[in-house]
């Protein structure tokens, strides 16, 4: 049962990142791959229905572990404090930016929420990213199952680390341009006319500096957290999801090189599934790892709540899942074909 | 100052009271909004499209604030109330998990196809999105309610031998009778705040004479939905929250009451300040026995008074209470006066002439607002000193390494943010009540 959570968390925060991965790339590029007004709403008229659905994958996915896991959510929450408030504040920024900026027709009003669009969008895959990396890395939790970290250190590892490091930092930027690809994708998909022409023209550019930070982070990784490639010949779902990365991979590429945009973006969702999916097989069943002492690791055994909790949880969450996939299917299908700008007062 | 308790429950405090200014017209407003698009479908009528065109405009812009406003609740959950949520998640997790599966994805599914859809949907398929946006933040209510309820009364589950909470019955907690007679009496309110901006429009347009088709709409069904809901939000849901307070919380009872000494026949306190060093009410105006019938429905009850408690489990805010219930009450009086004169000259024919009080109706906006608010006080100071009532102090359900600097820091920052959302929520609201119904498309 702890172990089908530990899956069940993973599995939401993944597509989490996949979906609201490709809106916060649309929201990185929207400055380079749409110069006009018209353009930008193309932009946002891709994004705008649905945004806001995306992130509820995160709330969703957070209830879940708070539902299962409160301990590490406990833990995990209080003890990146600062951060996870840059966090929210990114996100209710992006948010309110995305909702308002159209109700007025007037160009200062305008640039003032595409620069907020932007850098809140810059700012989240990049903090998401970090948070990841403090994952992987380790935080200083002691035998009380808490810990507090500052912002950054020397960015430096170490015992004592902070939440910025050059590791953290080194996935947050990993995240970044992955993200960034992977909008790339989306908006060469669903636009057409300029904002698809240079997307189209940044897409593969954007892929292959992917594998670069890709090779680096996965080097980092192996010598930040050693456990995670010793545990890996014992992880058959790592190799499932290893092989769905790499096949993902190729989509993307040949999706790029066939102009099939919808393939390569579904390739590049397969892609961060599939690292998702590698890094939570090779770390189950830590969940929080301890920089002090293995015994302080908070995993899936000894943070759950085990029981009546989990089972009545499956239940409902068996009845939600389905239909929560499903409004992204009727979404995605009312919304099908290229999205042209709204007329000027009835849409994003 | 120093003390990271404090500064814990200011910023929780602050941001939920914030957040919920929003949420509540959106939850009102929704209903209004199937109402009008249910009777444009059935008598064909512009009007009413017309109208609900124009709310749903609102609507957007208030949602859009209510879900941006509502993302830091929930990580302050884990932020600042660690320990709280480390041995509660196994319960409270449940409902906020199915809050984001069951509504938040059925409200930000449909919300695009209710504010951009009208055209390209057939009128039966926009109606559709009404209801699907209804019934996705009145379940969004349920379920939050259902988590607050389980802190004021906490029903379904039982403390394991590590201290942690672990749930034994999903329906016992789902199903809590506090959390019933909260919902109930909470989303009535909601549609009164929501019958109150509508009715404040209609009088707006009104005095000002323009938009007579709209304005006379607005009037009328905003005054009449508004005398129903603020008899409704007092009788009976009022009525049994205070029972529920009386049974489960008799030491909340007596603080909301100002009432110190115990005994039958018990006294209902009109008007009066509390002093609760010299534990006496003073200049009260009374009505004899009325307290205790409305808490246990006859006059002979013993309402219990503070003394009769020790002191570590007073609500610290004694004050407080009384005041913030006291407000709730009475303006629930006065907005069932005020709406229920309106609704009488609107009987009569004579409403839209009676410039004062269209005037009342149009700045007694506040009211359900600051009623609302008031509510939220005295259930949440009420809970004090417990967070979960009788099972968990508040003092020990923070976050045990998060500074006080910290948190007052972040405070600021929430201050800051929340000044800009207004401001752009009054800048964009006033615009659109300045365009008035007509989309521009017409
Ligand atoms: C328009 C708003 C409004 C109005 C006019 C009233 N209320 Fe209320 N009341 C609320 C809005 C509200 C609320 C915001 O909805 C609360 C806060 C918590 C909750 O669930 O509902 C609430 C809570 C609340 C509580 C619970 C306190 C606790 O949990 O400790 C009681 C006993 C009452 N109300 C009683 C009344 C009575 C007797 C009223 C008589 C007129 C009344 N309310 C008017
Ligand atoms: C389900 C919904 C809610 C939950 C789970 C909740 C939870 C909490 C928690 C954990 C605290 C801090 C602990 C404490 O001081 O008791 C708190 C305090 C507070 N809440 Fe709520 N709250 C909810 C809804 C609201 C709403 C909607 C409002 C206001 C409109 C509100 C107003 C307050 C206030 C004013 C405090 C500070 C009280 C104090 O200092 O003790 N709450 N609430
Ligand atoms: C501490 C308590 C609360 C938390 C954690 C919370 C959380 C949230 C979150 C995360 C959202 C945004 C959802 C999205 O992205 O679509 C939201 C919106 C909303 N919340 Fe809250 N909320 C709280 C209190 C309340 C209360 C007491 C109510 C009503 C009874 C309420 C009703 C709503 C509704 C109807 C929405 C939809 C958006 C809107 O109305 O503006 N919330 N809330």
């Amino acid at each position: 049962m702890e172990t089908l959570w530990f899956w069940l968390v993973s599995v939401m925060v993944a597509i989490y990142v996949v979906m609201d991965g490709f809106d916060f790339g649309a929201g990185i590029l929207h400055l380079v791959v749409a110069k006009t007004n018209e353009e930008r709403r193309q932009v946002l008229g891709a994004i705008g229905p649905l945004w806001d659905g995306n992130e509820v994958w995160l709330l969703a996915g957070g209830g879940s572990l708070f539902l299962a896991f409160p301990k590490v959510l406990a833990s995990g929450f209080s003890g990146f404090y600062l951060a996870m408030w840059l966090v929210v504040w990114s996100l209710m920024l992006r948010g309110i930016s995305i909702e308002f900026r159209s109700h007025v027709q007037d160009g200062l009003w305008r640039h003032f929420w595409d620069a907020t669009f932007a850098v809140s969008s810059v700012l989240l895959p990049v903090l998401l990213g970090a948070a990841l990396g403090n994952v992987l890395r380790g935080v200083p939790l002691d035998g009380t199952g808490y810990f507090s970290m500052p912002l950054w250190t020397d960015f430096q590892l170490g015992p004592q680390p902070g939440i910025l490091d050059w590791y953290t930092v080194l996935i947050g930027v990993f995240a970044l341009v992955t993200v960034a690809a992977h909008g790339a994708l989306f908006l060469a998909w669903k636009t057409e006319g300029p904002v698809h022409l240079r997307a189209k023209h940044l897409a593969p550019r954007l892929w292959l500096l992917v594998l670069v930070v890709w090779v680096a982070a996965s080097a980092a990784t192996a010598r930040v957290n050693p456990a995670i490639l010793h545990n890996l010949p014992g992880a058959p779902l790592a190799w499932v999801a290893i092989l769905l990365y790499l096949a993902g991979l190729g989509l993307v590429f040949v999706g790029l090189g066939r102009e099939r945009f919808l393939l390569a973006f579904l390739g590049s969702g397969a892609f961060i599934l599939g690292l998702l999916a590698a890094s939570a097989a090779c770390v189950f069943p830590v969940m929080l790892r301890s920089t002090l002492n293995p015994a302080f690791d908070l995993t899936a055994l000894n943070a759950s709540v085990g029981g009546h909790g989990l089972r009545t949880g499956l239940v409902w969450w068996l009845l939600g899942f389905p239909l929560a996939l499903g409004y992204v299917a009727f979404l995605f299908r009312f919304h099908r074909g290229k999205v042209a700008a709204a007329e000027e007062g009835e849409g994003y | 100052m120093g003390d990271p308790l404090f500064w814990h429950r200011l910023q929780f405090g602050f941001t939920a009271t914030y957040h919920y200014l929003f949420p509540q017209l959106t939850m009102g407003l929704a209903l209004v909004i199937v109402i009008f698009k249910a009777l444009g479908l059935r008598t064909g009528e512009a009007r009413y499209s017309d109208a609900a065109r124009f709310w749903i405009r609102i609507f957007g812009i208030n949602f859009a604030v209510g879900v941006v406003t509502g993302i830091p609740l929930e990580f302050q959950f884990g932020t600042n109330w660690a320990r709280f949520s480390q041995l509660s998640g196994g319960i409270i997790g449940q409902t906020l998990g199915m809050e984001g599966m069951f509504a938040f994805f059925l409200e930000s599914s449909f919300l695009g196809l209710l504010i951009w859809g009208e055209k390209k949907l057939s009128p039966k398929g926009h109606f559709g999105a009404a209801v699907a946006l209804w019934l996705g933040s009145w379940l969004s209510g349920y379920f939050i309610i259902a988590t607050n309820a389980f802190m004021q009364h906490p029903t379904g589950f039982a403390v394991a031998a590590d201290g942690t909470l672990q749930l034994t019955s999903f329906w016992a907690f789902l199903l809590n009778p506090w959390a019933l007679g909260q919902y109930a009496h909470n989303m009535i309110a909601a549609v009164v705040t929501g019958s109150f901006v509508v009715a404040a429009v209609g009088a707006y347009w009104t005095l000002k004479g323009i938009h007579p088709v709209q304005a006379n709409l607005n009037l009328r069904t905003g005054t009449i939905m508004g005398l129903v809901f603020s008899v409704l939000v007092a009788f009976p849901t009022g009525d049994i929250q205070g029972k529920l307070v009386a049974k489960h919380q008799p030491i909340t009872l007596a603080a909301m009451e100002g009432r110190f000494e115990s005994g039958p026949r018990a006294a209902l306190t009109l008007i009066g300040q509390p002093d609760v060093t010299m534990h006496k009410i003073e200049n009260p105006i009374k009505v004899p026995a009325v307290l205790s019938f409305i808490a246990f429905g006859t006059f002979s009850s013993n309402v219990k008074g503070l003394l009769e408690f020790p002191q570590d489990q007073w609500p610290q805010n004694i004050e407080l209470l009384y005041y913030g219930f006291h407000i709730m009450a009475g303006l629930g009086t006065l907005m069932i006066g005020l709406m229920a004169l309106a609704v009488f000259l609107l009987w009569r024919g004579k409403l839209a002439t009676t410039r004062p009080l269209l005037w009342a109706v149009m700045l007694a906006v506040p009211f359900p607002y600051i009623a609302t608010t008031a509510g939220w006080v005295v259930a949440e100071f009420g809970r004090q000193p417990w967070l979960i009532y009788g099972v968990l102090r508040t003092a020990q359900g923070s976050s045990p390494l998060v500074h006080a600097g910290h948190t007052a820091f972040t405070t600021l920052g929430f201050a800051g943010i929340f000044v800009v959302l207004s401001m752009l929520w009054l800048f964009l609201i006033g615009r659109e009540l300045a365009h008035g119904p007509e989309s521009p498309a017409h």
